[in-house]
């Protein structure tokens, strides 16, 4: 009976986005009934997956009541840093990517060390990282990214599991890996400090948490995410300077989308990965209807502050009925 | 009303302007160290011309974050006044009146829109921008596929590179911006209502604020501070150009606004700081100009220099829950 009380809560709160899903799932089937094969379904997951990942990571972030601006820049060094080390070298590939792992926890421990230690707001910390990391990449590679990917490292990206009918994508397996681990490590202790240090940082305190250390494993879990989403992308699309570029605002954005408040301690893991799930099924809709490229950001804007306002109009009545209840 | 005093500490604006001496004095010492003169009259020109265009929109972005809130969008609102301005001048010096006028309409009509998401529905102000952020990029994209208009020469001259011995006009009128700015939240009750708005929202609306209105106002002064980063932008280029949001010039403000000790969360700081801010990162970058510093370099730099101010001016702000009466006590427990 809690169980079903719970989900049902859960769903109230995200439930703009479920709408949402269903809502542009409902369009594309319109346009083109065909999209719902399996090979054209898997293909769309296999795009979708870095950014479920990302949103994963960030979800851990923002419902600590922080931000990570740097996951764009992250995402576009990692790939860099893999085709430079790499270079085509088959032999090369695991130590590299255990490379990258380092690095992605690295990145993500700074800013978290610089965040709760040095009490820099996290919207700075993570912006001055997105400068540094954009800056060295270049700085290293002098400007343009030399080096090649290795067959083995594009294979989580690109390839499958081949089944008679249809590829099952390694993205989507690992996907459905990273968001069932995000989803059971909210259930943990860990999570719900981390979800007490969004939405109450004194009480969680004063209740013994270390509200530090968790914040800062957060954006440890957002550097990781990073550098698996910088897997995959790099293997998909291959290498390029401009890999990740404005990336964190669209996983930002993801995040609220599903209903998880900037600020902290509300949303679930998985409705911020449904929220990245239905921008990429709004970027499909774009393509599936022949929108002009130049004019996709602005629709994508209307909808953006449409879903969140619509979501704020749900929040603000039950909040309203409570203020009678003394804080 | 006497008991409420908005201003900040005249400490804090002080140890900022002490951090740009510093930063000068570093600077200085750097480029002589390199055989150069940071203050030759080109060098002092580049700097005061650099500390223009951040300034019109960190002016603006103080406001809003004063309040609370945010603006991701002044990047593409500026273009966009860049274009309207240089469309409307048409190459007439008659018609430079309407369209500064205009462009001060159209981009206050942005404020005002992401005046009205913010207040009436809601929405958190990073998404609120970030999506007419995106609706004018579309626009945009859309409808100008390269620069258009034409700004009179008189217009280029005057505002963008005439100068008084080594001051450009810019510059001047940025500080009269900043200036008339200071005084708004000095002496204003709009101005004190801002810093009350930040502080506490829910405080503020009970203690008889009209709170939206106040964000409102805010949003539409940064949007029009916006507007005059765009008549540069057009005075500087000759011409409307959509590419200017390209420069993130939004994140640049935002850094301004933070180096000059305006905390985030709103409710404390100020615009005569954020005036220091501006120009910490314009003499930055025309050190590592003179100095020709790798441009990447240059990004790695700045991010650093920016997350080392913001925690050393943590240190001076750790002790703000403290000084709140009701946790005094238990705080200093704690410590």
């Amino acid at each position: 009976m809690t169980h079903v009380k719970r989900l049902g809560a859960a769903l109230q709160g995200a439930g703009t986005v479920f709408l949402l899903l269903a809502l542009v799932f409902a369009l594309i089937l319109a346009i083109n009934p065909g999209f719902f094969a399996a090979p054209s379904l898997m293909a769309f997951l296999k795009q979708a997956a870095p950014l479920v990942i990302l949103a994963a990571g960030q979800y851990f972030v923002i419902v600590s009541g922080n931000f990570d601006l740097s996951v764009g820049a992250l995402v576009g060094a990692q790939v860099v840093i893999a085709a430079r080390l790499i270079d085509g070298e088959e032999s090369r590939t695991v130590p590299v990517m255990l490379v990258m792992l380092a690095f992605g926890i690295g990145v993500g421990l700074i800013n978290g060390l610089i965040t709760t230690v040095l009490k820099v707001q996290s919207f700075i910390t993570t912006l001055g990282m997105l400068l540094v990391l954009y800056g060295a990449i270049r700085l290293w590679t002098g400007g343009a990214p030399t080096g090649a990917l290795s067959d083995a490292f594009r294979t989580p990206g690109r390839l499958g599991i081949q089944t008679p009918l249809f590829q099952i994508p390694w993205a989507l397996l690992i996907m459905i890996g990273v968001g069932a681990g995000a989803i059971a490590l909210m259930r943990t202790r860990f999570g719900r400090i981390l979800m007490a240090s969004g939405d109450n940082e004194l009480a969680a305190n004063r209740s013994g948490a270390r509200v530090d250390t968790v914040r800062t494993a957060a954006f440890v879990l957002s550097g990781v995410s990073a550098t698996i989403a910088g897997i995959l992308i790099g293997g998909f699309a291959g290498v390029s300077a401009q890999v990740g570029e404005g990336l964190e605002f669209t996983v930002i954005t993801a995040v609220v989308l599903g209903g998880v408040a900037l600020g902290g301690g509300r949303g679930t893991a998985l409705a911020a990965m449904a929220g990245a799930l239905a921008i990429e099924a709004l970027f499909t809709l774009f393509n599936q209807m022949a929108l002009p490229a130049t004019l996709r950001p602005a629709v994508q804007g209307v909808i953006i502050i449409a879903a969140v306002a619509y979501a704020a109009r749900r929040r603000i009545r039950p909040a309203l009925q409570s203020t009678a209840t003394p804080s | 009303m006497t008991a409420f005093t908005p201003r900040p500490r005249i400490g804090a604006t002080v140890a900022i302007y002490l951090a740009l001496a510093g930063v000068l004095a570093v600077g200085g010492a750097a480029v002589a160290a390199d055989g150069g003169n940071l203050f030759a009259t080109a060098h002092l020109v580049d700097m005061l011309t650099r500390t223009s265009l951040t300034g019109f929109l960190a002016i603006g972005m103080t406001l809003v974050i004063l309040c609370r809130s945010l603006d991701l969008s002044v990047g593409y609102t500026a273009a966009l006044s860049s274009l309207v301005a240089a469309t409307t001048m048409d190459g007439q010096s008659g018609n430079v009146p309407l369209a500064v006028a205009l462009v001060l309409l159209v981009s206050g009509l942005i404020g005002a829109a992401n005046g009205a998401i913010v207040a009436f529905l809601k929405v958190n102000p990073f998404i609120a921008t970030l999506g007419t952020g995106l609706i004018l990029k579309g626009y945009l994209d859309t409808e100008y596929k390269g620069p258009a208009g034409d700004v009179p020469f008189a217009f280029q001259q005057a505002l963008g590179y005439t100068r008084f011995a080594f001051i450009p006009v810019s510059t001047v009128v940025m500080l009269a911006v900043a200036a008339a700015a200071v005084w708004f939240l000095r002496s204003t009750r709009t101005g004190h209502h801002m810093y009350a708005v930040g502080g506490d929202v829910e405080v503020a609306r009970m203690s008889g604020i009209r709170t939206t209105r106040v964000l409102l106002t805010a949003h539409v002064l940064c949007g029009m501070s916006a507007g005059l980063a765009g008549l540069l932008l057009a005075a500087r280029f000759g011409t409307g150009s959509a590419e200017a949001y390209t420069n993130l010039y939004e994140l640049d403000a935002i850094a301004a606004v933070v180096l000059g000790g305006t905390l985030l969360l709103g409710g404390k700081g100020g615009v005569a700081g954020t005036v220091a801010g501006v120009a910490i990162l314009a003499v930055l970058d025309t050190v590592f100009n003179v100095m020709q510093i790798d441009p990447f370099a240059k990004d790695v730099l700045r991010g650093v220099v920016i997350i080392a101010a913001v925690a050393l001016y943590a240190r001076r702000q750790l002790d703000r829950t403290a000084r709140r009466p009701r946790f005094a006590a238990a705080a200093g427990r704690a410590s």
